[in-house]
């Protein structure tokens, strides 16, 4: 191996990395707020891509009508509460955000020629569809039994993961799909080749975590999510609603999903259950910041990538194996350092 | 009571004639549903274009799907053999079903034409697989033509790279023991992942050791990646892939980078734009046509091809079978077994099938044809 090589394994390790920091801060950002293990993190990175693949072939996503009928799902709920507690106007607001746009999202891309449309906005229609999934999840799946113990929501969490990766083959076929750059941009620095989609996904990673950091620094709603993470009783008594901290949570992760998913989509072929390894390795990261810590996350995230960028040279084959096996000094570690605390039972 | 007997009797004869009427029942065992469907639904199409007379009697197929599933498949031939008192079974899709119901097979004395692609399925010939036959081409025939042409265009350092699961490791030994005896040297030899998302570390070992040409041993879609990986790399050299890519949706997703790959197919493939001096052309076109005519223009594939010449071995051999025994006897199917095992230079769809004792499968290198990826699609090497 010499300098170049090394280089170039880093550049390939760091922009993996990148996308496996985004995904390892929403899973930490759902396990503090919610202590929902958010398995199915790495689905939307698959939906969100293959939307956008959907949309550019000319075809109407598929995904577009799981909406609609999750939405119907929130607002027969949401609604009919509503109604019976003799609030109209707020059953008018449900059935507004879970009825009427994504009925009229499915209209506005049936009559839109999408594969036509410039990229930007192609990606801001997939994001569209894509993102509200996330909510709605927490709506119906999580927020009827939010109080239920870690293991409960985990394996609800397990029974999405394999639904979504089964709608998922329903949808968008076994085949895989690749999409086109962002930019055919490429310069040379030194022995490096450095894509303009490399650039994309690190500049993006890096302003969603800059975006992010001011998000729960500054803002109310972000402070009301910090204080949710840390300590949920106390948060409520301070009339902070547990329901919209989850589904607010639920709407940041599938957002970091879905665009994770349209940033790598035009540099791998992605695959209808492609996103369940990508989320894996996020997960592998979330655990070195013990699903606690923003910026060890972020920095775990970066030796999962370096780490399988230079294993793929040198031992191929084992690659996967010593990507995993690195989580297991971890929890030594960390199971030796830190004080366990029982949460529940 | 005396009634009751004659009843009986007359009851037992008539089944007996149905018994004894000469109709040669085929049982056919594929993978029509499960993971193996996309290669059992043109098996099971080409099931029903086989001849419905062979040398003045009539034949009649009985298709039972077993799911993709081996346990099925073996309760299937069972069934075919002891409910349907069948003569041959045509069967199973998949290796590890055919494997199965070998034992099947021997044990009823029944000869079997597996449509799966091991190797093991027929060798090493021992008493058991000397009833079962094959269709498909072996690995080892494809490997063959990769490495006459490697050798034709002087090539003598290949890097290897295939999936890390039983289809890569598979391609391997067969590549290995090949390119030993003629002499071509595997510089390098790596493995990845069919979910893989990244081959960059892969693709730079590759082109550390300067091969002077790339095979990738890969199926399907996923293929694409390391060949996409070593072009933006700035691979020059020649790079060859498994008869595994041959369909339309690899070509959708390599695109220009996959200009100039080099794979061998088999010739049903290729029908259409073989020489007519080929020797599979004619018998490739007639199932071709076929197939096409039934179920729609470009609809043929080579698994189907495998189905069809199941049906191609039977007619062959049928008619020296029945000189010797009449349909529905233990005689008559094992004297269908030798008639299969003589087979001599029969042209099937897949290629042309001489069987001896020893080799059960009797393809040889007219089976196959090399193709390059040109302009977007496949177009024959000459």
């Amino acid at each position: 191996m010499d300098m170049s090589i090394a280089l170039i394994l880093g550049q390939d390790g760091i922009t993996n990395g990148a996308i496996y920091a985004l995904l390892a801060l929403a899973l930490v950002l759902v396990f503090a707020v919610t202590r929902v293990i958010f398995i199915q993190q790495g689905e939307f990175v698959a939906y969100g891509a293959l939307t956008l693949a959907m949309m550019q072939s000319g075809a109407l996503p598929a995904t577009v009508w799981l909406l609609v009928v999750m939405g119907v799902l929130v607002t027969a709920l949401d609604g009919a509460k509503a109604l019976k507690a003799g609030q109209g106007r707020r059953a008018a607001a449900v059935a507004g955000w879970n009825l009427a746009y994504p009925l009229a999202l499915a209209g506005l891309l049936s009559v839109l020629p999408a594969n036509t449309l410039p990229l930007a906005l192609q990606v801001i229609l997939t994001l569209a569809i894509v993102v509200p999934m996330g909510p709605m999840m927490y709506r119906l799946m999580y927020q009827p039994i939010a109080s239920a113990p870690v293991l409960i929501l985990l394996i609800v969490s397990v029974a999405l993961h394999i639904t979504m990766v089964g709608l998922g083959l329903l949808f968008f076929g076994a085949e895989g799909q690749r999409t086109p750059a962002f930019s055919d941009a490429s310069f040379e620095l030194g022995p490096l080749m450095v894509t303009g989609q490399t650039i994309w996904v690190l500049v993006v990673s890096v302003l969603l975590i800059v975006a992010l950091y001011q998000f729960f620094e500054r803002t109310l709603y972000g402070k009301a999510l910090r204080a949710t993470a840390i300590n949920r009783v106390g948060a409520q008594l301070m009339g902070i609603s547990p329901a919209l901290a989850g589904k607010l949570t639920f709407f940041l992760a599938a957002f970091i999903g879905a665009l994770s998913g349209v940033l790598i989509a035009p540099i791998t072929t992605i695959y209808y259950d492609t996103g369940f390894l990508i989320g894996l390795k996020g997960f592998v990261a979330a655990i070195i910041g013990g699903l606690a810590s923003y910026p060890l996350a972020a920095l775990g995230a970066l030796v999962v990538g370096l780490l399988e960028a230079f294993a793929s040279f040198w031992a191929s084959a084992y690659k996967e194996v010593i990507v995993f096996t690195l989580i297991i000094p971890v929890l030594l570690w960390r199971s030796l350092t830190s004080r366990h605390v029982e949460e529940e039972e | 009571m005396k009634l009751r007997h004659t009843l009986l009797a007359a009851i037992g004869l008539a089944f007996a004639a149905t018994a004894a009427q000469a109709e040669i029942k085929v049982g056919v065992v594929l993978s029509a549903t499960g993971p193996a469907a996309s290669l059992g639904i043109p098996e099971k199409n080409s099931i029903s274009l086989l001849p419905t007379t062979i040398g003045g009697e009539t034949v009649s197929y009985i298709v039972l799907d077993d799911a993709s599933d081996t346990t099925t498949a073996v309760k299937n031939a069972r069934k075919l053999v002891a409910e349907e008192k069948v003569d041959v079974i045509i069967g199973s899709t998949t290796s590890p079903a055919s494997l199965a119901m070998v034992d099947v097979a021997a044990e009823t004395q029944t000869p079997m034409i597996s449509m799966a692609a091991s190797a093991r399925i027929v060798a090493p010939m021992d008493d058991k697989k000397r009833w079962i036959f094959k269709t498909p081409q072996n690995d080892q025939q494809m490997a063959s033509a990769i490495i006459e042409n490697m050798s034709a265009n002087n090539i003598k350092k290949v890097a290897f790279i295939g999936f890390a699961n039983a289809y890569g490791e598979g391609w391997y030994e067969q590549f290995k023991k090949l390119a030993d005896a003629n002499g071509i040297e595997i510089a390098a030899n790596e493995r990845f992942n069919p979910a893989d998302t990244s081959v960059t570390g892969q693709a730079l070992k590759l082109m550390s050791v300067k091969p002077d040409a790339v095979f990738i041993a890969g199926s399907g879609t996923p293929s694409a990646l390391p060949q996409k990986t070593l072009r933006e790399r700035g691979y020059k050299g020649p790079i060859y892939q498994t008869h595994g890519v041959a369909n339309n949706d690899f070509l959708r997703i390599c695109g220009k980078d996959c200009e100039g790959t080099l794979l061998p197919v088999g010739p049903v493939q290729m029908a259409r734009s073989l020489p007519d001096s080929h020797p599979v052309k004619a018998s490739a076109m007639t199932y071709v046509e076929k197939y096409e005519a039934a179920y729609g223009a470009g609809s043929v594939s080579s698994f189907g091809a495998y189905a069809w010449d199941a049906g191609v071995l039977l007619e062959a051999a049928v008619p020296n079978a029945l000189k010797a025994a009449k349909p529905g006897t233990v005689e008559f199917r094992s004297a269908l077994r030798d008639a299969l095992e003589g087979v001599k230079e029969v042209a099937g769809a897949t290629g042309i099938y001489s069987m001896t004792a020893e080799d059960h499968l009797g393809l040889d290198e007219r089976s196959r044809v090399m193709v390059e990826i040109r302009n977007g699609t496949w177009s024959l090497l000459k």
